[in-house]
């Protein structure tokens, strides 16, 4: 089984269309990775695919960046 | 046959235009879930589907009530898969003169005919985008763009619902999603035969097919919409109306 971390990069690689080594923890989605609101729309429902949970509204507006989705996912889920 | 592999949600489809869309949907091959507002009006819609040889059910639901809406999607999702085509076609009408009009003929105009097509694509819409498809087509009415003296609600609703369809067309356009509208004119339904003679007499004479249309005119502008053809069309307004307005 690999690290939160790792799986919650591997879905960013994969949603957003961008190359492993463009996605470093400090990288924000829109600014960085080329995101549009609708592709962090489509993250999160990834996000919550991957990892069977609900991510409200209000938490998943907070979510912009590599570190911030990891930080999310492993205080959540433990 | 071109929608053999689609799911289809067609509110307000007991009778009428509904009802029709429901049979073409399924003809086409769709798997078509009709919903109607009462129990009994979905048994009839399931008895109706098995009765034309078509794939489906009705299901009971409330347009206007939100936690009805989350319900049904859920059912049908967990039935049949995440509908690929939805059909916002559930409408009411309380026609009255504005000076007379009352606030609660406003409001259940807004929720039935606006309100609940806000409601049921955003409910579909996320298994749409997973499936980078989906076919969303919203009845709208005539009235939406030329007006009707004594519908200034239902005009609203329909002109709204309009703005709705082009806005959301951009919104989902990049996901392989379409969303456009159909607009009936004077259709030959429960709806317009509540009309006095007279009314209708007028009607038909501004109306170059010289006839009322008929909900299979309308349900055929539809299954077009809800095909892979109609890919490149979306934010459209399709009207079918035997010409008394053309935009």
């Amino acid at each position: 089984m690999s690290s939160i971390e790792e799986r919650v990069k591997k879905i960013i690689i994969e949603q957003l269309g961008v190359k492993e080594e463009q996605v470093t923890n400090d990288a924000s989605f829109v600014d960085d990775l080329g995101a549009d609101s609708l592709d962090t729309v489509e993250l999160v429902m990834a996000l919550e695919e991957e990892f069977e949970c609900e991510i409200p509204d209000e938490d998943a507006e907070k979510i912009t960046t590599v570190q911030q989705a990891i930080d999310y996912v492993s205080a959540h889920l433990g | 046959m071109s929608l053999d592999k689609q799911v289809a949600l067609v509110t307000g489809a007991s009778r009428g235009i509904g009802r029709a869309i429901a049979h073409e949907l399924g003809r086409e091959g769709a798997v078509v879930v009709g919903t109607a507002t009462s129990a009994a009006g979905a048994d009839a819609i399931t008895q109706d589907l098995l009765a034309q040889g078509l794939r489906g059910q009705g299901l009971v639901l409330q347009v206007t009530d939100a936690a009805s809406v989350e319900a049904a999607v859920k059912a049908v999702t967990e039935a049949f898969g995440a509908p690929t085509i939805l059909v916002n076609n559930a409408g009411i009408t309380r026609d009255n003169l504005l000076m007379r009009m009352k606030d609660e003929e406003w409001e259940s105009i807004l929720a039935t005919n606006l309100t609940s097509v806000y409601r049921l694509s955003k409910a579909v819409i996320r298994g749409m985008m997973k499936a980078k498809y989906g076919r969303i087509i919203n009845v709208g009415s005539v009235v939406g763009s030329m007006g009707n003296a004594g519908q200034t609600n239902y005009a609203a609703a329909k002109a709204g619902l309009l703005g709705f369809t082009k806005s959301l067309a951009r919104e989902v356009g990049s996901r392989g999603i379409t969303v456009n509208a159909v607009a009936p004119g004077f259709i030959d339904t429960d709806m317009t035969r509540a009309l006095p003679d007279e009314q209708r007499a007028v009607l038909i004479g501004a109306v170059p097919l010289a006839r009322l249309g008929s909900p299979e005119d309308v349900a055929a502008a539809v299954a077009f919409l809800a095909s892979e053809r109609a890919g490149y069309i979306t934010g459209e307004t399709l009207h079918v109306n035997g010409g008394m307005y053309m935009a």
